[in-house]
């Protein structure tokens, strides 16, 4: 495998509240490659975001990272001060959020943004941010980038506008981009340009990607690994191929068989009886228990095993790897 | 069979001109945008039909006009044989209306936050001069909740039970068709498939008829018998489902179902579809795909296609074949 350029280790993300501490994200852990890109998937609520937030140091106060290791390019950063930070943000980490009409700010130019942004984190002259500027727009597709330099954000339809967002993560040359829903807002038929805008960059920079998303299909296309986020635990980690297919964990069992697909016609849906439960009353053991089909015993009182980076499937006592 | 829902000509235009005075001043125009035009279709009794299409395709506004939450600027909506706008009996209009009901996208939006479920359930009937005694307790059953819950207000309920409780409104008044305006959008994957379980197994014992507005593929496919599909305000094609997926004739169901990712797709590379979709306001000329469409010819930039037979479709489409 090649040398990994995000490695998150036992991530523990804690939100003290009146009534209890709650976990969000507990002991996640996984790695992504330079030119990878990583899906996370999960119901809302799962942690996926918190995950993201906690690697690009977006936590809001007073969620807060309690245990465990980030590390980019060899370099530990979640012990880092909020100046030092900020030199890792958007220089070494791009982010692309769900809504591109909130990520940008309406009362600049786009060009400003971005001259802005290379400006604060390259060492180049204004002229040349400027250039690199338009070649950003250039490389994302935007039809005479130069012209459009000096439009607003609202001048832009919403793919579009994602298409400036991404070219605002990129612009600093970035070894990791962490996109959070970047296709949720859009139509299908623009969401499928923008995976493939992801895609093509992410081949041509050899940038590591994390994707997340709640859509199984755009995994299925876009992604080389998936992880399966459970209340706030990672329940799965695979290649896609194999998460997809060959299920171990139930959780992504019961998540596979109950989105819809062609191939089942009209068959009554398979569904996972009741609700994710809410952070402030997760069950004892395993947190999925209460919903899983193949309960056992020790799934009441133990947890069930803990993913490391590397090694194991599926975070379930009894993971099996062959599916009927 | 017969049809349930017969909607002709159907159009609908908003005035999106600028006040008056912004006007003079400026010199512009009035603006108008055609949400829907010229749309036909019809809905079998005890069928599911579903509308699919991207934003601004005009879908929830043909939702709207048929449940009477918004009035056409042409065209008939016709219930049971009753012109909904335009029947002078007004009785008439008022029993059709209890039959149509509607449930809608976001949960967290459509319940009163300050009702009990009792009260919001039972609204389709008290609202008209009826007694409920029972009725929320006996619909909340039916939908998979307790009746204890009657009582509770709608912050209690998670997601999937607060658009279980809507569906549970939409019932109350025993209405023979229910309006579906994207039900499972703002639903985890899993929740979905306990919603669409649901009004499946609803619209067996009760008998229902569905207009499915959705923009997902994949829901429309597993819940509709029927299926029109829309772009920019007008129908560009109708069949059953099964031929519309097998042989989809509109060079734009054809992108649209290229573009909709695919769970067993790995690594898949489409070429990604060509464009955006137009400003509705000024819409192309002719066919309203043509600029982004890989078939067209001159006749599309100048001649607006009617809908035409084409084995099980309905296309409106001068290329297709």
């Amino acid at each position: 495998m090649a040398k990994s350029v995000l490695s998150v280790r036992d991530l523990v993300v804690e939100i003290p509240t009146r009534h209890a501490v709650l976990r969000p994200v507990d002991k996640v852990s996984f790695d992504i490659a330079a030119g990878e890109i990583l899906g996370v998937v999960g119901e809302s609520g799962a942690g996926k975001s918190m995950t993201g937030n906690a690697v690009i140091g977006l936590l809001d106060r007073p969620a807060h990272i309690a245990s465990g290791e980030i590390w980019l390019n060899g370099q530990r950063v979640d012990n880092l001060r909020r100046d030092q930070i900020r030199s890792v943000r958007g220089k070494e980490i791009g982010m692309v959020f769900q809504d591109p009409l909130t990520s940008l700010n309406p009362l600049l130019p786009i060009g400003e943004q971005l001259t802005e942004t290379i400006l604060e984190h390259l060492p180049v002259s204004k002229q040349e941010a400027e250039d690199r500027a338009v070649a950003a727009l250039e490389e994302v597709g935007i039809p005479a980038a130069a012209a459009r330099i000096n439009s607003y954000p609202h001048e832009f339809s919403g793919g579009m506008r994602q298409r400036v967002v991404i070219a605002l993560a990129l612009c600093a040359e970035p070894s990791l981009v962490i996109a959070d829903e970047p296709t949720t807002a859009l139509d299908v038929s623009v969401q499928a340009q923008i995976i493939a805008l992801l895609k093509q960059l992410c081949r041509e920079r050899g940038t590591a990607v994390m994707l997340v998303t709640h859509d199984m299909g755009v995994i299925a296309e876009a992604v080389d690994r998936v992880a399966v986020m459970y209340a706030g635990r990672l329940a799965e980690l695979g290649p896609v191929r194999e998460v997809l297919t060959r299920p171990a964990h139930p959780y992504t069992r019961g998540l596979m068989a109950s989105t819809p697909l062609a191939s089942k016609g009209h068959t009554r849906l398979n569904q996972i009886p009741g609700a994710m439960p809410p952070l402030a009353r997760l069950p004892k053991g395993c947190a999925f228990h209460p919903r899983c089909p193949e309960v056992q015993d020790k799934c009441l009182s133990d947890p069930g095993p803990t993913l490391s980076g590397c090694g194991g499937r599926a975070a379930c006592w009894f993971a099996t790897e062959e599916v009927a | 069979m017969s049809a349930l829902v017969a909607v002709k000509n159907l159009t609908r235009i908003f005035d999106v001109s600028k006040p008056w005075l912004n006007r003079l001043l400026e010199g512009k125009p009035k603006a108008f945008l055609h949400a829907v035009s010229d749309v036909s279709f019809e809905i079998e009794e005890r069928s599911v039909y579903a509308l699919v299409g991207e934003s601004g395709s005009g879908k929830s506004t043909i939702g709207k006009m048929v449940v009477r939450l918004l009035a056409p600027s042409d065209g008939v909506i016709e219930i049971e044989g009753v012109d909904l706008f335009r029947e002078p009996d007004h009785d008439r209009v008022e029993k059709i209306r209890t039959d149509i009901q509607m449930v809608f996208q976001d949960p967290y939006a459509s319940l009163n936050p300050r009702w009990r479920v009792r009260d919001i359930i039972a609204e389709p009937v008290t609202a008209r001069g009826g007694k409920a005694d029972g009725l929320a307790e006996r619909l909340l059953e039916q939908v998979g909740l307790a009746a204890s819950d009657a009582s509770k207000y709608p912050h209690e309920f998670s997601g999937g039970q607060r658009q279980r409780i809507c569906v549970a409104r939409a019932l109350a008044s025993e209405p023979k068709l229910i309006v579906c305006d994207e039900p499972t959008s703002a639903l985890d994957v899993s929740v979905q498939a306990q919603v669409l379980n649901l009004m499946s197994d609803l619209k067996e014992e009760f008998g229902l008829t569905y207009l499915f507005i959705s923009h997902d593929l994949t829901v429309v496919e597993h819940m509709a018998d029927r299926i029109g599909v829309l772009y920019l305000g007008r129908l560009v094609e109708e069949a059953p489902r099964d031929a519309l997926f097998e042989s989809p004739k509109h060079p734009y169901t054809q992108m649209l179902f290229a573009a909709a990712p695919k769970l067993d797709g790995f690594g898949r590379e489409v070429a990604p579809p060509k464009g955006e979709i137009p400003d509705p306001i000024n819409p192309p000329t002719g066919c309203a795909y043509h600029p982004r469409c890989p078939f067209a010819i001159d006749r599309c930039t100048q001649e607006r296609p009617e809908m035409r037979q084409l084995g099980q479709n309905r296309v409106a489409c001068h290329v297709a074949e």
